[in-house]
């Protein structure tokens, strides 16, 4: 079993890392303006399925959204901003991937199989009270690394439905891997509720664990 | 401090100052930084559009029910054509010219059945025929450097300018027919602007004029803040 803490690379490295703090902390208000903006255009037609074939599993077509979750006052308004700041969001987290790759800083975040397993199963019956302590753990627990790792499929997944919404006959290849313009629909309104939960089950998280959001603003320690 | 250096109140005032501005440019993005964000848009949606590259045609069975395939005009009242309709096709072109229906239903047909895409984000799919624009600007002898074209209607004031190449698009139609049948009114008759190309507001419906020109000239929803190249 790998051990990271016992890495030569953390030495001398805070737990946050500026450039890590930096992108986690732009993603609040970006992610926020994302999604008024993107319920902005959602709530132009607050439906799932092609007109005339509405997809019978979706359980609140035409649902008309409160305008407390919407952005950008109309539907072009709020397309301008889901447009304009989408290419932020793109690039925070372009800068976020490359630092995690460059430095490494993947192994410790990540959640690899072979290493995390074991430890989210026990974190997991812990949590169900299956289990009376927390497994041991060196940087994030098996539960953190996959939380983290999954929300990064999503963000990525988020990326290319919208751009298989944003041009369906140009990029019709990114459309046939979501199952069609509708398809697309569907997978991106589905990664926002995903982005969602994880905000909250994170909020939680880290109401439960204030150190953590200190780390996060200041680096914490040295290793 | 040095007269040179802000202070944390004049930042906190200028950050403030561009979160009002920045929100208030939200219903017509003139100027600052949605105006900026969107001419680079737009610059990503021309490189993004291929001239050559088709919209999906589509199976008889993707077609939409005809009473669920939406239609909007912006008059008060249905626009019907006027007596003695006829299309007009100018600006710069070497032999402006007008066609009545006949005439255009005399060119060759073409005939497709692709994915409608509206701004709002619903789909449908209806079977449309006509006259492909290409086709008609070949008989006009349209200028090659007239970069826009420019569709106008009998809807009161309703009107859409496009680039060239989208107009031109093998998939672009002047379109008299909509699954087997002529147009109908709500639709657009006698004639409308159809494309697998646009999303729907630039498919200009009742249609009496087609101009090739060197400005582009917005539109109707393009003034008022939609995207103008719209591609899809």
């Amino acid at each position: 079993m790998e051990i990271t803490d016992r890495d030569e690379r953390w030495k001398g490295r805070r737990a946050q890392p500026w450039l890590i703090r930096l992108t986690h902390w732009l993603n609040v208000p970006l992610l926020l303006f994302m999604a008024g903006s993107g319920l902005q255009i959602f709530a132009a037609y607050p439906a799932l399925g092609p007109r005339g074939a509405l997809y019978r599993w979706y359980p609140w077509q035409e649902t008309e959204l409160p305008t407390w979750v919407q952005f950008g006052g109309w539907l072009a308004g709020g397309r301008h901003w889901h447009f304009a700041l989408g290419w932020f969001l793109v690039l925070n987290g372009m800068v976020y991937l490359s630092y995690m790759v460059a430095r490494g800083e993947w192994r410790r975040r990540l959640f690899l199989p072979h290493r995390d397993v074991h430890n989210a199963l026990l974190m997991l019956a812990y949590y169900l009270r299956l289990r009376r302590t927390a497994p041991w753990n060196d940087f994030y627990n098996g539960l953190q690394r996959l939380a983290y790792s999954a929300i990064i499929m999503i963000g990525v997944v988020e990326v290319f439905s919208g751009l298989a919404i944003y041009k369906p006959v140009q990029l019709w290849w990114l459309g046939y891997l979501f199952g069609g313009y509708d398809g697309a629909r569907v997978v991106h309104l589905m990664g926002l509720g995903l982005l969602a939960l994880f905000t909250a089950v994170h909020l939680v998280m880290v109401t439960l664990h204030p150190r953590a959001i200190l780390t996060m603003c200041t680096g914490g320690k040295h290793a | 401090m040095p007269k040179h250096r802000i202070t944390r109140r004049q930042f906190v005032a200028t950050v403030a100052t561009g979160v009002v501005l920045a929100t208030e440019q939200t219903t017509r993005a003139q100027s600052g930084f949605l105006h900026w964000m969107g001419r680079w848009n737009e610059r990503v949606d021309c490189f993004l559009f291929g001239p050559e590259r088709l919209g999906a045609e589509l199976p008889p069975a993707e077609t939409t029910p005809a009473e669920a395939f939406p239609s909007y005009f912006i008059s008060d009242d249905m626009p019907v054509a006027p007596a003695g309709w006829v299309l007009k096709v100018g600006g710069r072109v070497a032999r402006p010219a007008t066609f009545s229906l006949e005439q255009l239903q005399q060119m060759t047909r073409t005939d497709m059945r692709v994915r409608h895409h509206c701004v709002e984000g619903w789909s449908a799919v209806a079977a449309w025929y006509g006259v492909r624009l290409r086709d008609v600007a070949e008989v006009v002898g349209a200028d090659p450097r007239a970069p826009y074209v420019e569709f106008r209607s009998f809807d009161a004031g309703y009107w859409s300018s496009w680039d060239r190449e989208s107009a031109l698009h093998k998939q672009t139609l002047l379109a008299y027919g909509m699954n087997d049948v002529p147009l109908s009114p709500d639709h657009g008759a006698p004639l409308r602007v159809y494309s697998a190309v646009k999303l729907g507001y630039k498919m200009v419906k009742y249609l009496t004029e087609v101009n090739f020109l060197s400005e582009r000239t917005g539109g109707y929803w393009e003034d008022q803040g939609y995207e103008w190249f719209g591609g899809v």
